[in-house]
């Protein structure tokens, strides 16, 4: 694996500028997208999530919580939802 | 006759956006048409100095909006090439000196004389920007490979859609061959497929922009320049020509080439 790697960095792939530039723009549009939404994007994604979790079960609606993480080279979608009561199930 | 509209826009200043307006609408009077350059960058008026015209500014657009003048009399004709003529911004007033609401009207105004209104947008998203598209019909984004100006194009891209702008075309400007060749810059594809708009020209970086900044000659009327060139492809398909992407020259070196051939073995 090393071997590929040094391989990879003396032909300049990877890890050249442009890759490392597409990648930062590729994450700070999801940010400035999000952010300049003309709506508030987070809560109309919330109220969207109620509407089709709620058809399988009970969730705390006051406590759901939808945020965005960062890490070195990704943005995740965090979405920590409390969960009440499943619904009855009956296969018919 | 009703022409249109377009205003050149990009967010970041510096990118590019006067040169472009200067060598488009040259490039549309060389092949016959009709064409208004209107200069909205109220206070840092430019758009005069590219062109070789600022010794003629007698009134400018605020003095037209406030009927100080006649349209007629504020308009530059530009000798030098047969229907076009600039409308310069003032130079001592703020970007507040003129609402959307008339530019509007002015932009009708031209639409009614003129096959092409080019408007010079200032930089940023300010009233100056809110001014330079209210009366445009279509947007030309002008931007260069880098993070901050393809990260101020897409911002401005998602405010033109929200003001109704039905079409908006990409400049991809200053573009450096060699670089994109080494990996270093972003290319044509990387930067399309991240702001998901319509390219209309890519522009080489070229010198021969200074040197015809410096003599108020745009660079359209120099045969040898590849910028020029570039421009004048623009142009013929902004009347709707097909017209195909220059091939631009890598002037690839002996080592870029067994570099190359490296790259495609170990694929």
């Amino acid at each position: 694996m090393a071997f590929l790697d040094l391989i990879n960095k003396l032909l300049g792939r990877d890890n050249s500028s442009k890759q490392v530039a597409k990648e930062r723009l590729r994450l700070v549009l999801v940010h400035d997208r999000a952010n300049t939404a003309p709506v508030d994007f987070l809560t109309a994604l919330k109220e969207d999530l109620i509407r089709v979790i709620s058809q399988y079960m009970e969730i705390d609606e006051e406590a759901l919580e939808v945020t965005f993480s960062n890490s070195d080279n990704s943005v995740a979608l965090i979405a920590n939802i409390p969960v009440i009561k499943m619904r009855r199930a009956v296969n018919n | 006759m009703s022409g249109k509209v377009l205003v050149i826009t990009s967010g970041k200043g510096g990118v590019g956006k006067t040169t472009t307006t200067a060598n488009l609408g040259t490039a549309l009077a060389m092949m016959g048409y009709k064409v208004v350059l209107v200069d909205t960058d109220i206070g840092l008026r430019n758009l005069d100095v590219v062109m070789g015209l600022e010794n003629r500014i007698v009134f400018d657009i605020v003095d037209v909006v406030n009927e100080n003048c006649k349209l007629k009399q504020a308009m530059i004709k530009d000798k030098r090439f047969d229907g076009l003529y600039l409308l310069p911004a003032a130079q001592t007033k703020e970007k507040t000196a003129v609402s959307p609401h008339q530019m509007r009207s002015l932009s009708a105004e031209l639409k009614k004389e003129f096959d092409y209104v080019l408007i010079d947008c200032p930089a940023g998203i300010e009233q100056g920007f809110k001014n330079a598209i209210a009366g445009a019909d279509e947007a030309l984004v002008v931007a260069t490979p880098e993070v901050s100006s393809v990260r101020d194009a897409d911002r401005i891209i998602g405010l033109l859609e929200a003001a109704g702008l039905a079409i908006s075309r990409l400049i991809i400007n200053r573009i450096r061959p060699k670089m994109v060749r080494r990996g270093d810059m972003m290319d044509i594809d990387d930067i399309i497929d991240i702001l998901a708009i319509k390219l209309i020209g890519v522009v080489p970086e070229d010198e021969v922009i200074v040197v015809s900044t410096n003599r108020g000659e745009p660079a359209v009327i120099d045969y040898t320049s590849k910028a020029g060139e570039a421009y004048r492809r623009i142009a013929r398909r902004l009347v709707g020509e097909e017209v195909p992407f220059m091939v631009l020259d890598y002037n690839e070196g002996l080592f870029d080439r067994f570099r190359r051939m490296l790259k495609l073995a170990a694929r």
